[in-house]
């Protein structure tokens, strides 16, 4: 199942290479059942939501299995870097998988009140792919980070 | 499919300030709407799609969760305890239904 899903994926790949990032969009609303997003995809996500401001790397650890035997079943912890007072603080992370049918898996939306913007949770994937978060920090700044996880058996059923 | 049962793990009681962990469970299906059953037909999305945690009442954080979230939903955080009070924990539904969690937390 998995690889018959890749295929398709590759398909859709190159005709999105052909026809543009419009066509591919709607290609994948019309087959919401088998069509996997495509980093593209993910960073187009990325784009809508910070208005495409620079990203640095650092202050984000994530917290995933290098190899998922069960993609039905993949714990993702994070942890970001912050002192979390009413003047700095991590305002959202939002994740997002780049070969899942949706792309954005998770945003957290944090408070001041919290001590540190750390938890747990668990995410299904459909295949091996990469595991991107996007934090936004209450001065506006971003910071990015990204870790692949190679999946035995895909979670998005068929 | 049973009624969805939040299940919540912290300590009842905490140092004025403490940072304490909260580990929350909730059983649910998480229907990804990308599944189709045995005739082919899609199988209607239906998940839970919010999760908010509030203490007396103040929102503490929110989390929009998406359809690669895995059935029965399990998240951990920290908290900090300022002061007596109860935390509060929801979970929202995509038909609506809102599942909540209390837990009394004594500062002592």
């Amino acid at each position: 199942m998995t690889s018959d899903l890749r295929g398709l994926n590759r398909q859709l790949s190159r005709r999105e290479m052909l026809a543009g990032l419009a066509t591919a969009g709607a290609a994948i609303s019309a087959f919401p059942a088998v069509a996997l997003a495509t980093p593209a995809q993910v960073e187009e996500e990325v784009k809508k939501a910070t208005g495409g401001k620079p990203m640095a790397e650092g202050k984000i650890k994530l917290d995933l299995p290098s190899i998922a035997e069960n993609g039905l079943v993949v714990p993702l912890g994070f942890d970001v870097e912050s002192p979390m007072t009413d003047a700095d603080y991590v305002k959202t992370i939002t994740f997002y998988a780049e070969g899942n049918p949706n792309p954005v898996l998770a945003a957290f939306h944090f408070t001041p009140l919290l001590p540190k913007a750390a938890g747990q949770i668990r995410i299904r994937l459909a295949a091996t792919q990469n595991i991107v978060a996007v934090a936004e920090m209450s001065d506006g700044k971003l910071y990015t980070a990204k870790k692949e996880v190679k999946v035995t058996i895909g979670g998005c059923g068929g | 499919m049973a009624a969805p049962t939040p299940r919540v793990r912290m300590p009842a009681t905490a140092k004025a300030g403490e940072v304490i962990e909260v580990k929350t469970l909730i059983s649910h299906e998480m229907e990804s709407g990308n599944r189709k059953d045995k005739d082919g037909k899609v199988i209607p999305r239906k998940i839970i799609n919010k999760f908010t945690a509030k203490f007396n009442g103040k929102e503490l954080m929110t989390v929009d969760w998406h359809a690669a979230i895995a059935a029965n939903p399990y998240q951990s955080f920290f908290v900090r305890v300022p002061e007596t009070g109860t935390f509060t924990f929801e979970w929202l539904d995509d038909d609506g239904a809102v599942y909540k969690a209390e837990q009394k937390v004594t500062v002592g």
